[in-house]
């Protein structure tokens, strides 16, 4: 029971700690938090459904909603961040207008998909099952999972030993120190905002898989969690996104399966207080993603 | 035609306008030493070459190319390039990692062999690769900001204080790789508050004064200038010589 809950636990972690992530790199970053990531969490999911139900094959559908994703994310910062960056309007102002952009991209999401949950193709998705002992875990959730982690690694990797990852740092670390580099500035924030986008893109057609549902207020629902757990892992750090993700899961599911689901959220949230309580900068604090 | 042209510079920030209109000229393969109170605009003038703040009016031009409305990494590729005041380590990248974002950044791609130079050059950086730049001690990071720099195979240096909190022992080794550099043939526009050190190494200089250039000449000449000793070396230096 108890492994099988943490299995379950496991499986929300990882697509937590994608969505997560997301708002973490943005973070370290350009030190705002951008809150219209959810709203392309939720648009990725839609197109990734859109072009399944034209036939496009599942793997391939997941990996052109990523571009997607990516580019409405280098989009978002060209119409509400940049301009104000340019401006130096500080950390509040670009807030609200994420906020803007997010409450857009909700009513083109509307304006196209409708108000109605939708659901995937019957027959897109596996509902195989993989025993292990007394283990039960679906081969979609694994594949999910899979899926989660390599792209986790893929971003540990590139932002470790690559150009792009160090100067990705570098900004995040003094983007004056960097730009007297030669690092292009710009260019780098663009492309961190594809990254972080494509990730939480990735994270909205994962869950829209899981539970093979897809709707409007699924970014919603994962918005304050994705927030929460960078709080928890320490602002700007990508390590400690993915600890507080893996953490959140596991206690929700623990709540659920031994106490009751109707305190799931209540209790998962008076955790993190109960450890921020303890350690008040998170878990690694915003030096983590400059020395990743 | 100057390596280096500034005409008529103005900037600031917000509504002040720090610098009012500027001129001077960096010769290539020359030191030019800028010395001045604090406030009276070097960093300014420095943040703005780099391109770090809005140039509002004026004319600067790089190399025969007009870089008054360049952006900041594309004056570094040029081979402009600045050693910050306080130096702005990448405290939590290592000292390689350090050097291998400037010479990519500079480069558009790997950094080559650039890095193995620069630990030829510096030794202490070759000892001290995989630190994080901010765990070195003040010269050290001197010399890796000098280090970075040099990967983007400058055409000039723009050097903000160099020296400043750094031991004495350790201003005579920042001095000596300056005078190195100029002598591989690097263009240097150094600011400085150890005005006499740069005045006697540089050959031609400007006071900057409230935003006005106050005062120019041959490093020599304002070295023997009773007004600029009073003013900008006896209370810096101690004691003066006279």
């Amino acid at each position: 029971m108890l492994v099988q809950q943490l299995a379950n636990g496991v499986f929300l972690g990882a697509v937590y700690a994608l969505f997560a992530i997301g708002y973490t790199l943005i973070f370290g970053v350009l030190d705002i938090l951008n809150l219209a990531h959810a709203a392309i969490f939720m648009l990725a999911a839609f197109v990734a459904l859109s072009l399944a139900g034209l036939g496009v094959p599942l793997v391939l559908a997941f990996a052109l909603a990523l571009v997607v994703a990516g580019l409405l994310g280098v989009l978002l910062d060209r119409v509400a961040f940049a301009p104000l960056r340019r401006r130096n309007a500080g950390t509040l102002v670009p807030l609200i207008s994420s906020i803007g952009a997010a409450i857009i991209m909700q009513g083109v999401a509307r304006g196209i998909w409708g108000p109605d949950e939708q659901r995937f193709p019957a027959n897109a998705l596996s509902t195989a099952e993989i025993h292990i002992g007394s283990l039960t875990v679906g081969a979609l959730d694994v594949v999910i999972l899979a899926i989660a982690l390599v792209l986790m690694g893929v971003l540990s990797y590139v932002l470790r030993s690559t150009a792009l990852g160090r100067s990705i740092r570098a900004v995040a670390a003094d983007r004056v120190a960097a730009a007297l580099l030669g690092v292009d500035i710009e260019r780098t924030i663009a492309l961190t905002f594809f990254i972080a986008s494509a990730l939480g893109g990735a994270a909205g057609i994962l869950i829209g898989l899981q539970y093979n549902s897809v709707s409007l207020d699924m970014g919603a629902r994962i918005e304050l969690k994705g927030l929460a757990i960078i709080i928890l892992g320490g602002m700007g750090s990508v390590t400690g996104a993915v600890i507080g993700a893996f953490l959140l899961g596991a206690v929700e599911t623990l709540s659920v399966a031994y106490i009751s689901s109707s305190y799931r959220d209540a209790i998962a949230f008076g955790v993190m207080f109960l450890i921020l309580v303890l350690r008040p900068t998170g878990l690694f604090g915003k030096r983590a993603l400059r020395a990743a | 035609m100057a390596l280096l042209e500034i005409e008529n510079l103005k900037a600031g920030y917000g509504r002040i306008e720090v610098l009012h209109g500027i001129s001077l000229r960096l010769e290539a393969h020359t030191l030019c030493a800028i010395v001045g109170a604090n406030g009276a605009g070097k960093t300014t003038l420095l943040l703005a070459l780099s391109r770090l703040i809005p140039i509002r009016e004026g004319r600067v031009t790089f190399d025969g190319r007009d870089i008054t409305r360049a952006s900041s990494h594309s004056v570094v590729r040029a081979g402009l390039v600045q050693v910050p005041e306080g130096r702005r380590m990448l405290a939590s990248m290592s000292v390689e990692e350090n050097l291998q974002v400037a010479g990519e950044a500079a480069h558009r791609g790997s950094a080559g062999s650039g890095v193995t130079e620069m630990y030829e050059r510096f030794p202490i950086l070759g000892t001290r690769r995989s630190l994080a730049a901010g765990s070195l001690s003040g010269g050290e990071q001197q010399m890796l900001a000098f280090a970075r720099a040099l990967m983007a195979r400058p055409k000039a240096l723009l050097l903000d204080e160099p020296s400043m909190g750094l031991a004495p022992k350790l201003v005579e080794t920042v001095f000596e790789i300056i005078a190195q550099e100029r002598a591989r043939g690097t263009s240097i526009l150094l600011v400085e508050q150890n005005a006499r050190k740069a005045l006697a190494l540089a050959d031609y200089a400007y006071v900057l004064e409230r935003g006005t250039i106050s005062l120019e000449g041959k490093g020599s000449e304002l070295l023997g200038r009773e007004e600029i000793t009073a003013a900008y070396l006896g209370e810096i230096t101690g004691p003066s010589s006279r």
